[in-house]
């Protein structure tokens, strides 16, 4: 099963490389991982999704926090959260279709950061069933390249994640 | 006043009260080694190989409750360490590691013996620091003692740059450590542990099942405490030895691979399994679906989350340090009216005494005319009244020693459990007679693994280290051997070892007393002699049965009660 865990830890030089040194050390998959500090600068909070049965994903969440660097850890997927993800699209925009691609960007509620004479840069935001949705949208051929965030997550209501 | 990177190194060393520092000098630690010249607090010992220093300081922690140290230098220094660093790490053994960077400006640079030594340790460490400011260094050594001894012991390294060793700052060492993102210390599960008071006594079947987490404890006269006044059978793993006495009437043996038929039948069969301080790992249940197949609930104590339920599902885990939770499990059932279930108790007791005599407990047939390897190490046990600390490398000879001596007391058995790292008994057995100079220290080992690390043999010298080699000559890596016969239709690839030397010159050109033994007659007499030479370091070569196998035997990926037994019986 997807499960979204999040985690606070040390700000330091290494504790990226502790995290997923981890994952590939003890054979456990990320579908994506993002981190940054927090407003606290001490910390960075990081966003792993990765797939696996209940006892994987106990043993994830048990051996993240044994890392030392590693304040907190909670699985988002257990309860009510949101997530997000951050894309930008380069696509062809000649032609026809440089109004056909305006219109879906204004659909998907995404906005054209960059225009040249022959391109768009698309920024969406949203799940990432959405982006998909998006990418299967448009036709492919048009599309030049896509650079993703991967999730960010964060628990509903009084869902906290701090120190 | 002022003091450099490096003595402010050697000063943390001594207030953590450092008797012996392991370790060999090189460029990047120049300056550590010119300030530990100038003091005479901490000892260093010179060893021939780094690897050796990282198992010496591990045998000195493994023999009594200290933390184990060591020091080496960048590149070469320090990736020979990391055999002996994840040794350790495998066996949870408390240690500090510094070793030496290239001046900072350097790193990244591909500098002279320059290599990663944070990202090469990273997964065999308890937790590694790099330290990039002079004023970090008190703070970090603080941090690193810390982090070794509390909660799940392991290594921790310190890697300093040689500028920073050379930098000037005020020392001053922390009174204590916080680390925000680290509690060791569980609260003491007072519900959890009261269930499993409840499971305990409503058991038919019950089981004790107890680790190395007993030994890093210090938790042995409890868990002798809670398994006499319970009554119940008990069984200690490899790293466990010692943790309860081996010549109780309540002990089945070791359980695993090469344990009893008796432990391995009670573990698979019983009702109420209690883990203590151990890990369920492959060589102690074999195949895990098959272990699932007889259904018994699991308590599961042990002061790391992530070895509860890694491998078996557990009914009540108990999170926690082994000796207050012990105490307050003997301290509830001394205070509960109810009993176990006397009669059930009584027909377990006599189904393990049939198990005992089928499986012939732990019996060999001897010979008169070739020197068997059990009985070196059983008369070994008789000459040394059981008191010896024992170290071993791995292998037969390891399993032998496990097997036959009966270990009453913690501490006194010293392998390399998990990582099972040949070449760990000699440099092992230093640390171990440096920690107990009065102590008789026998080194059990085979004419493969002490190869592996002979050059010690000079460092033994140097520090007039009396240990008594016992090295089971049997001219096969004998376990390879084992495997081979029964699992590649005797094809012996690579394990015959030829071109041996002449072990009894080789101790002598080292200065020690060499003795070949070859007759199973001479056996004794060879024995009690070495170990009445107080002084001398004796290195015995037996010249074992090149076919003897180690039974009983769990074969790999089978089942606790697929065991096959000797042929011999």
């Amino acid at each position: 099963m997807r499960h979204i865990i999040s985690l606070l830890m040390e700000n330091e030089a290494g504790a990226l490389s502790r995290v997923a040194g981890l994952f590939s050390a003890r054979g456990y998959n990320i579908e994506s991982l993002t981190v940054a500090p927090t407003e606290d600068a001490t910390l960075s909070r990081m966003t792993i999704v990765t797939h696996g049965s209940d006892a994987v994903i106990e043993q994830i969440t048990k051996q993240l926090n044994k890392l030392i660097d590693v304040a907190a850890v909670m699985d988002l997927s257990e309860g009510e959260h949101l997530e997000r993800e951050l894309m930008l699209v380069k696509v062809r925009a000649e032609g026809e279709a440089r109004e056909e691609l305006k219109r879906m960007a204004d659909i998907f509620r995404g906005r054209i950061l960059d225009v040249s004479d022959h391109t768009y840069t698309i920024e969406l935001t949203g799940t990432r069933a959405k982006l998909d949705s998006f990418l299967q949208s448009i036709n492919h051929d048009l599309i030049l390249e896509t650079v993703r965030t991967g999730a960010s997550g964060i628990g509903r209501g009084e869902r906290i994640l701090k120190l | 006043m002022e003091l450099t990177g490096a003595e402010i190194a050697i000063r943390c060393l001594q207030e953590e009260e450092v008797e012996y520092l392991f370790g060999y000098p090189g460029g990047a630690v120049l300056h550590i080694y010119d300030a530990l010249f100038q003091q005479d607090k901490v000892k260093h010992i010179l060893v021939r190989h780094e690897q050796a220093a990282i198992h010496a300081a591990d045998g000195y922690a493994r023999s009594s409750d200290k933390v184990g140290v060591a020091l080496v230098t960048s590149g070469p220094g320090i990736t020979n360490a990391v055999t002996g660093i994840a040794t350790a790490y495998m066996d949870s053994i408390p240690m500090v590691v510094i070793s030496g960077q290239v001046p900072s400006h350097f790193i990244g640079e591909d500098a002279f013996q320059e290599v990663d030594a944070v990202g090469i340790t990273r997964p065999c460490v308890k937790h590694n620091f790099l330290v990039k400011d002079v004023k970090d260094i008190a703070a970090t050594m603080k941090k690193a003692f810390y982090l070794a001894k509390s909660g799940r012991p392991g290594p921790v390294l310190v890697d300093i740059p040689k500028d920073i060793s050379n930098q000037k700052t005020e020392f001053v060492y922390p009174d204590s450590v916080s680390i925000r993102s680290y509690n060791p210390v569980a609260k003491l599960d007072v519900t959890q542990i009261k269930q499993a008071m409840q499971l305990l006594l409503s058991a038919k079947r019950p089981m004790v099942y107890a680790g190395g987490g007993v030994i890093l404890s210090d938790a042995a006269a409890q868990l002798t405490e809670f398994v006499k006044m319970t009554g119940f059978p008990c069984t200690n793993t490899l790293m466990g030895l010692g943790g309860y006495p081996a010549t109780d009437a309540q002990f089945v043996g070791m359980l695993g691979m090469h344990g009893t038929y008796e432990a391995n039948m009670s573990m698979q069969n019983c009702d109420v399994l209690i883990a203590i301080g151990a890990r369920f790992d492959d060589r102690v249940i074999g195949n895990v679906e098959h272990f699932a197949q007889v259904p018994r609930k699991i308590i599961h104590i042990d002061i790391d989350p992530s070895s509860i339920a890694k491998r078996v599902k557990v009914d009540v885990p108990i999170v926690g340090d082994l000796k207050p939770v012990l105490t307050e499990l003997i301290a509830m059932l001394h205070n509960t009216k109810a009993r176990v279930d006397a009669a059930s108790l009584a027909i377990w007791w006599k189904q393990i005494e049939a198990w005992r005599v089928k499986g012939g407990g732990l019996r060999y047939k001897n010979s008169t005319e070739i020197i068997k390897p059990q009985y070196v190490i059983e008369t070994m046990y008789k000459i040394t009244h059981g008191e010896a600390f024992v170290t071993s490398d791995v292998g037969q000879h390891q399993m032998w020693a496990a097997q036959y001596y009966k270990f009453d007391q913690p501490r006194r058995w010293i392998n390399s459990g998990g990582l099972g790292t040949m070449g760990f008994g000699l440099p092992a057995a230093m640390g171990v007679q440096l920690k107990n100079p009065d102590a008789t220290v026998a080194c059990v080992t085979g004419e493969g693994s002490i190869q592996m690390n002979i050059q010690e043999l000079s460092t033994c010298k140097q520090f007039h280290l009396p240990i008594k080699v016992l090295s089971l000559n049997n001219r096969y890596l004998g376990m390879v051997r084992q495997w081979q016969q029964f699992f590649h239709g005797d094809r012996y690839s690579e394990s015959y070892m030829d071109a041996l030397p002449d072990f009894v010159k080789l101790a002598e050109a080292y200065g020690h007393v060499g003795m070949r033994i070859e007759k199973p007659s001479d056996v004794e007499p060879a024995l009690i002699e070495a170990f009445a030479r107080k002084k001398d370091l004796v290195f015995m070569d037996f010249q074992t049965d090149p076919k003897e196998n180690v039974f009983p035997m769990v074969p790999g990926g089978k089942g606790l009660s697929e065991i096959v037994l000797s042929e011999d019986l």
